[in-house]
């Protein structure tokens, strides 16, 4: 019972990291209506410069700031530079020009900072275990996401259903001629848009960077997984993607860690020992079939499209 | 249309056919092996790159999972391999046909969608099948497994000389563009592009247009699933980085590359394609810089000009020499 909170801790953990990097990328498709596989390089940027600025400042929440702010100053000069040459192309382009741009971040990355990969170390404060249920010990940094994560999702639901950018977002996204005839400034929008989705993505990889080895190509499996995300929360729509990240985040960490021996209680042990890894990676692309035979659309339709 | 063959492009793609046909003489000539082996990695690849733009260049259905069908026709083949069934002729068409039936299951899904959602969806189930190998402990999961013997086919072609190896690619790589041409000019092929520009409208003529979509990329999963098996036996290795989505990515830049919804574009695309990534491995050093050991530098922002200014691929530049 125990190692099922901890799994289901562990599970939300993974939903929040996912909420992050497919808020960006559930945004910039809703608004510029455009595919960004280059999302998840934003999310190794993120974790290279919070390891490197931690180590010059010293401090994991100085590098962490600095490398959140670099994030999102790499995410808009993207956006001048090649992303805008792409709206209103096939999706198709989009795929082609955005690939193209991941193999180029995997190799200046890799020129840059060496193929080796770095560590940021945890902060000493962090990294205690504390007590959340009686007889319950769960790592401080990993409780740190979470909640950082649910401040982050309060701030951008606040900002963009609540101020008056937000509400440019909004109209924009449902007609941009209108919007740019009333005399906004679309095109910086657009770049703030941008610039706030590579930040997303940027605080996944600085807050993530801690717990993994930050290395060439880390964004590049886990953007897959947002991408799932994506299609079962309904492109488009942040509060589907809020609701599938958790959902496949805990399914798969749940299924990853009980599917095995599930599965050997049923069927012999070797047979169960062999298919139960191969069941449990296949857990969420079942879960996003299932979702799909019955609303193709996603859970939550994004309700302009 | 014009009446006349005899234009830039149909002059570029003999030429190339007549390299390609003489390329093992070649190599012998100078006695490099690599030439040959890299040769035969292109046209196994441009193969699963015609498979890839009978759905995509002519379907409209843009497939970002298409080297699932690499990694389960040679997984298939590596598997029969291992567990002692040596003979082609029981290998190859099982893993034709273990292919065709993941595409049957994933285009039913996928086809439920349009446009970025077919995109993800294909992608999603690509990369469950790259899971599924890496956990496959008994054939080698993360690391991959050698296959020690190629596909036997009773004697008559031995798969492990390496020229005549070559030469079963060529004709394949040929019978493919062939079942392609033949495809997209029959009756199936029109529906299929007429489903491409206006779906509602074949629809509304009486087409089941969903059936006819999923006949093409079922179709499509099994020719891929085909250079799958060539690429097994090629490499006499079988790894999960093989469906890799990065690689899936790869074949779509092949397609477009050479130029999509033409039937021979993607070998074209194959050869440019390949040839670039050898050739940027061996940039030399230039003001302390290795370019070489990073030819993404150079080769990604050139994707990104070829989606954003060509789109017709090599082919629409060759294509487009004569009218200008």
């Amino acid at each position: 019972m125990l190692y099922f909170i901890e799994q289901c801790l562990n599970g939300i953990q993974l939903g929040m990291l996912l909420f992050l990097l497919a808020a960006g990328l559930t945004l910039i498709f809703g608004i510029m209506d455009l595919v960004n596989l280059a999302h998840g390089s934003l999310y190794m940027i993120g974790a290279y410069f919070a390891a490197t600025f931690a180590a010059w400042t010293g401090s994991f929440v100085a590098g962490a700031a600095l490398a959140l702010v670099a994030t999102l100053l790499v995410g808009m000069a993207l956006e001048v530079l090649t992303i805008r040459k792409l709206y209103g192309r096939d999706h198709l382009d989009h795929v082609l020009g955005t690939f193209g741009l991941i193999l180029f971040f995997n190799d200046a990355v890799r020129w840059i900072w060496g193929p080796a990969g770095m560590t940021l170390p945890l902060p000493s404060e962090m990294l205690t275990a504390v007590q959340v249920l009686p007889g319950v010990y769960y790592p401080a940094y990993r409780l740190v996401i979470i909640v950082a994560t649910l401040v982050v999702a309060f701030l951008l639901y606040i900002l963009v259903m609540r101020t008056r950018v937000g509400m440019l977002i909004r109209a924009g996204a449902s007609n941009r001629e209108m919007v740019g005839a009333l005399g906004v400034n679309i095109k910086l929008l657009y770049t703030l848009v941008f610039g706030l989705g590579a930040a997303l993505a940027g605080f996944a990889g600085l807050m993530q960077a801690p717990i993994l080895t930050v290395q060439i190509g880390m964004g590049e499996n886990i953007l897959i997984l947002a991408f799932v995300v994506i299609i079962i929360g309904g492109i488009g729509s942040i509060r589907g993607a809020f609701v599938a990240a958790i959902i496949v985040g805990l399914i798969d960490t749940i299924g990853r860690a009980f599917l095995p021996d599930l599965m050997r209680t049923f069927v012999s042990y070797s047979a169960g020992s062999s298919a139960g890894p191969a069941l449990s990676s296949m857990i969420i692309y079942l879960l996003m079939a299932v979702v799909l035979v019955f609303r193709p659309e996603g859970l939550f339709p994004a309700a302009r499209r | 249309m014009s009446k006349s063959w005899f234009t830039p492009r149909n002059v570029f793609v003999a030429a190339l056919l007549v390299v390609l046909a003489l390329l093992p003489v070649y190599s012998s000539m100078i006695g490099n092996a690599f030439l040959l082996s890299l040769f035969t990695r292109i046209l196994i690849l441009g193969m699963a790159a015609v498979s890839l733009n009978l759905i995509m260049g002519f379907g409209g259905m843009v497939s970002f999972g298409h080297a699932a069908y690499l990694g389960i026709g040679g997984y298939a083949f590596g598997i029969l391999a291992k567990e002692g069934i040596t003979t082609g002729f029981i290998q190859w068409p099982v893993a034709i046909i273990v292919c065709g039936l993941f595409a049957l299951v994933v285009g039913a899904l996928c086809l439920r969608t349009r446009g970025v959602y077919f995109i993800m969806i294909t992608l999603a189930f690509a990369q469950m099948a790259y899971y599924i190998a890496i956990a496959l402990d008994r054939y080698g999961g993360d690391d991959g497994m050698t296959i020690y013997k190629r596909s036997e086919f009773g004697g008559f072609i031995n798969l492990s000389n390496k020229t005549l190896f070559y030469y079963l690619c060529f004709a394949l790589l040929l019978a493919a563009v062939y079942l392609v041409w033949r495809l997209v000019n029959s009756r199936f092929g029109m529906v299929i592009q007429g489903a491409r520009s206006n779906e509602r409208r074949m629809g509304a003529i009486g087409f089941p247009t969903f059936r006819y979509k999923l006949t093409c990329f079922v179709i499509s999963g099994m020719l891929c699933g085909l250079s799958g098996v060539l690429l097994a036996n090629h490499t006499d290795f079988i790894n999960p980085s093989v469906m890799s989505w990065i690689r899936s990515g790869d074949l779509m830049v092949m397609a477009v590359l050479g130029g999509m919804g033409t039937v021979f574009g993607p070998v074209i695309g194959a050869v440019a394609f390949l040839l670039l990534e050898e050739g940027l491995s061996r940039l030399p050093e230039i003001g302390g810089v290795h370019l070489g050991e990073f030819p993404g530098l150079i080769l990604g922002p050139m994707l990104l000009a070829v989606a954003l200014y060509a789109r017709g691929g090599i082919d629409g530049i060759l294509t487009g020499l004569r009218r200008g």
